[in-house]
């Protein structure tokens, strides 16, 4: 492993390993000391050209924690609202000697560009409507720890899949652990390749609820959309959204993600939100270790 | 410490010690350690994973029979805090499982199969540092086989085993292997 650009790269006991080691890495954050000398001397930057809070976070506390220096970069306010193309940002930091670019980008396929033109190892943190590896390591990370196992388990990923990395990611990643995946979403909302993704496809929430371990609600991108997806809103929370009837329909083991952030009120209601069978907030806690497995997996061994 | 083995080299691998040498070299230790703790009231026992952290579970488990004290037992990873992560790829991560009680103000036992260069030994110290602040630290190995390159020495040696640096020395244990042993398996592959 040299990269971590697509979650479909990943082989079975590859994206195995990366949650075996955010399990042991979980174990430091317990401690009082939460650092560990493994990366130092190496530097991790961060690259970001679309906003983001909790990602960009974790990533940071991530590659400190294994004690690497962070250099983090933000669109805004650099040289690249001057005009500066991603190829000269990335000779830029290629002259610093980072040994790892975190990667988030509003074009997808910005990662794989980026992988060509530097020697550190790249890792996507989302790219565009493409892919976002972390987040499903996180979410496959969480559905083991809260529910023991990821083969045979029955997956819902629920809302706006067609602007989603989190749910391609999602898919290629669970797939590959022998999960069962089942897109919802109306059929505006998904995209024309869907048949060819190894899932099943359904548009209506309440026949799939029944039998679901896990239900994945998806943030409804409006910054993304730029025709009508949907006649309204109401409409829209009225037959995707999570609700308390609905959530009364699941089985009393399954558990409810969000990749966040959070629609409250759209596609989950706020009670659901912060139901104890809801894994948001613990799912920020192991964004933390799973990305300090893949840092170390990536760039705690010999320089390639 | 344990390395890959091919047919071609199990061939010529000799057995130094076996099944009962082995018991005896623990029960020893487990006594001394009860000497030199006066009664190991305040001894956790940590091993290095893997074979380590299952021979610190057989001295507890004769502690306790000897003497009938309970000594917290764990193990204790030292793969990220290891000096040669560079010399090679990324590797997997072994069992942290530090006791409840913690370690600070106890007298730690680290345990560990093969006492070679130190460099193991010197990692588990940084390990232990970040986990807590032990009254004490020791070293109790099953072999002993020198070609220390750090100034570090074990307070509890099974057996000291003269060897040459080109040889290999395996340890197996019944819960990991099947059987106890240790061999010596010259390093005609060099």
């Amino acid at each position: 492993m040299k990269h971590l650009i697509s979650a479909g790269d990943l082989s079975r006991d590859e994206a195995l390993l990366i949650l075996d080691t955010a399990e042991e890495l979980a174990r430091v954050s317990e401690r009082s000391i939460k650092k560990l000398p493994t990366l130092r001397g190496r530097t991790v930057v961060n690259l970001f050209f679309e906003d983001s809070t909790r990602t960009r976070i974790s990533f940071e506390a991530a590659a400190k924690r294994l004690s690497a220096d962070v250099i983090n970069f933000s669109a805004k306010g650099s040289s690249v609202s001057k005009g500066e193309s991603l190829k000269d940002t990335a000779l830029t930091l290629e002259a610093m000697g980072a040994d790892a670019v975190v990667i988030r980008h509003g074009a997808s396929g910005a990662p794989h560009r980026l992988a060509n033109w530097v020697r550190g190892s790249v890792l996507n943190a989302g790219d565009g409507t493409h892919e976002h590896p972390t987040q499903a390591l996180l979410d496959a990370f969480s559905m083991r720890q809260r529910l023991g196992r990821l083969e045979g388990l029955k997956v819902a990923i629920v809302g706006d899949i067609l602007h989603s990395r989190v749910a391609r990611s999602n898919v290629l990643l669970l797939s590959t652990l022998g999960a069962e995946v089942t897109l919802v979403a109306p059929p505006t909302l998904l995209p024309v390749s869907v048949e060819r993704w190894p899932c099943q496809v359904s548009y209506d929430l309440d026949a799939v609820l029944p039998k679901a371990d896990v239900v994945m609600m998806l943030r409804v991108q409006l910054e993304r959309m730029n025709a009508a997806y949907f006649p309204s809103a109401r409409e829209y929370s009225r037959r995707y959204g999570l609700d308390r009837d609905r959530f009364a329909r699941l089985h009393d083991d399954a558990i409810v993600m969000h990749p966040g952030p959070m629609n409250r009120g759209m596609e989950i209601s706020a009670e659901v939100a912060d139901s104890p069978r809801s894994t948001i907030v613990e799912q920020v806690g192991n964004g933390v270790t799973v990305r300090m497995a893949a840092l170390y997996l990536l760039i705690g061994g010999e320089n390639q | 410490m344990n390395f890959p083995m091919t047919h071609a080299q199990n061939q010529l691998a000799r057995a130094v010690l076996e099944g009962p040498d082995i018991h005896r070299a623990l029960t020893r230790i487990a006594h001394e350690i009860l000497e030199r703790t006066r009664g190991a009231s305040d001894v956790v026992l940590l091993g290095i994973p893997t074979r380590g952290a299952t021979l610190a579970h057989r001295l507890a488990e004769r502690v306790a029979q000897f003497e009938g004290v309970q000594v917290p037992v764990g193990s204790i990873d030292i793969t990220m805090y290891r000096d040669d992560l560079r010399l090679g790829p990324a590797r997997p991560l072994g069992k942290t499982d530090v006791p409840a009680g913690g370690i600070d103000g106890r007298t730690v036992v680290l345990v560990d199969d093969v006492l070679f260069s130190g460099r193991t030994v010197r990692a588990a110290l940084d390990a232990l540092g970040d986990i807590g602040r032990p009254k004490a630290v020791q070293l109790a190995t099953l072999v002993d086989r020198g070609h220390r390159e750090l100034p570090i020495r074990a307070d509890y040696v099974g057996k000291n085993l003269p060897t040459a640096k080109s040889e290999k020395v395996k340890v197996l244990l019944s819960e990991i292997d099947g059987r106890d042993a240790v061999e010596l398996l010259k390093g005609a592959d060099r």
